[in-house]
């Protein structure tokens, strides 16, 4: 992680870097993407789930992003509390509305997926308990950040906040996990099997590698505009003074 | 040592005192619990059922109540800034005030938390282990919950986004202790979830005056 952050935490090379591969990013997404939706539509019909198999490759790389994302805001948050780095927090708070909204696809998809299943919306299952948990972490630094109107104080706070996060999620899914094996309802569970069919894996593999590479895009992008936003809202202040 | 103390006493006082200190809280934990048999019915094995649990989470609710005094109205009259001047570090001082915050309302609401829990049909054997989570618990909201009030100083609505914040952080203990509490309705061994629940709140006041302290000095710089 050392040596990309070194890099790039030069804005003018961050600008010349992102200007390319943002775009690159994007189109690698497009086209894997639309290889494993492809792979993912021919696979065949699960054999006791049907045809609902296939809301998978959308729902469970969005679950796993959910907690890449997070783990890439705490990074972000981390170098940006202790090298006081502008661009740093301009990377924290692109994550997160990027974040929550891999986490609330991920609990949608998740929703429509247990109706045909499990025959209920939602059921407080360990994993989609500590999702939800997650979820509100993102909305709680969101709404942190866009309560304090002091720029360089709401990014102190936001980051002080998602490294409490970073500390307190292990404890939250631990927590969850422990409630759910004391309240062992009934087994609406069946194992998803640890061996998924090779003609489910690799479309499943795609479609993450498709969301990681949307997700490089949108970030560097977002980056990008808050840079370019910080700058105007700078001149704009020069231009007040003069 | 003596400023610690002068300070544990300022803090208690001012908690105790005016804005209702404890009444506040125990008022609104004695309202949830009169409410809740009303909107859910009087049948008595049906309130047994959910009694220990309805109890910690008006708890948890009430302790969420008192949090935006903690540092507010400090921040606000530039008491906060007086006392980052003082040699004692910012941590313990925040320590000292999450203490005063459980004096004064921890403590009254674990005194309730029995009766509350007795009222609403739970079996008197659980009152000691109530009355022990309630103490261990209320240690832990005051501690992450001042993180949530030191993080929200000087914003817009802070009261509900100290709300926001922390109720994620409350989610480990209530976990716990309601699983202790439930476990020993259940006849089934508590001392798990009441470890839990202790090493959570434990670590809550290790850590949380760290955060807390960081939060401040950034609110007043």
């Amino acid at each position: 992680m050392i040596p990309a952050p070194a890099f790039l935490s030069n804005p003018e090379r961050f600008m010349a870097f992102s200007r390319w591969a943002a775009p690159m990013f994007g189109a690698l997404a497009v086209g894997l993407a639309l290889a494993g939706l492809w792979l993912g539509f021919a696979a065949p019909e699960d054999y006791q789930q049907g045809d609902t198999v296939r809301i998978m490759f959308i729902h469970v790389p969005a679950a796993w992003m959910s907690m890449f994302v997070y783990a890439c805001l705490g990074v972000a948050s981390f170098l940006s509390l202790v090298f006081r780095h502008a661009l740093a927090d301009a990377a924290a708070q692109a994550a997160a509305p990027l974040g929550a909204a891999f986490t609330a696809l991920a609990l949608i998809t998740g929703s429509l997926w247990g109706r045909p299943m499990w025959g209920a919306w939602w059921v407080w299952d360990a994993r989609m308990t500590s999702v939800l948990v997650l979820f509100l972490f993102y909305v709680a630094y969101m709404a942190l950040r866009a309560a304090l109107d002091d720029e360089a104080k709401a990014a102190r706070a936001g980051a002080i906040l998602a490294l409490v996060g970073v500390v307190n999620l292990p404890i939250v899914k631990f927590s969850v996990d422990w409630w759910n094996s004391l309240h062992q309802g009934a087994s609406v569970f069946r194992a998803d099997g640890p061996t998924v069919a090779d003609v489910f894996l690799y479309p499943l593999l795609l479609m993450a590698l498709a969301y990681m590479s949307a997700f490089g895009s949108l970030w560097l992008v977002r980056i990008r505009g808050e840079v370019w936003r910080r700058r105007a809202e700078a001149l704009a202040l020069r231009a007040a003074r003069a | 040592m003596s400023a610690v103390s002068v300070l544990l006493a300022r803090e208690t006082a001012l908690a105790w005192g005016k804005g209702g200190g404890p009444m506040v809280a125990v008022g609104f934990y004695a309202g949830v619990a009169t409410l809740l048999p009303l909107a859910v019915g009087s049948e008595p094995e049906r309130l047994a059922a959910i009694a220990p649990g309805a109890a910690w989470v008006a708890l948890a609710l009430a302790a969420l109540l008192s949090l935006d005094r903690l540092f507010e109205r400090d921040y606000e009259d530039g008491a906060l800034d007086l006392l980052t001047l003082s040699p004692v570090p910012l941590e313990i001082i925040c320590a000292v005030k999450c203490l005063a915050q459980w004096l004064a309302t921890g403590l009254p609401l674990a005194c309730a938390a029995p009766v509350a829990a007795i009222a609403l049909g739970a079996s008197p054997q659980l009152s000691g282990l109530v009355i022990a989570c309630a103490l261990l618990g209320g240690l832990a909201f005051s501690f992450m919950g001042g993180i949530g009030a030191a993080l929200s100083l000087g914003a817009r609505r802070g009261g509900l986004l100290t709300a926001v914040i922390v109720l994620p952080l409350f989610v480990p203990p209530v976990i716990f202790g309601g699983g202790a509490l439930a476990s020993l309705e259940a006849g089934l061994p508590w001392k798990a979830g009441f470890a839990l629940l202790g090493a959570y709140g434990a670590a809550a006041v290790a850590l949380g005056p760290i955060a807390m302290a960081a939060a401040c000095r950034n609110a007043l710089s």
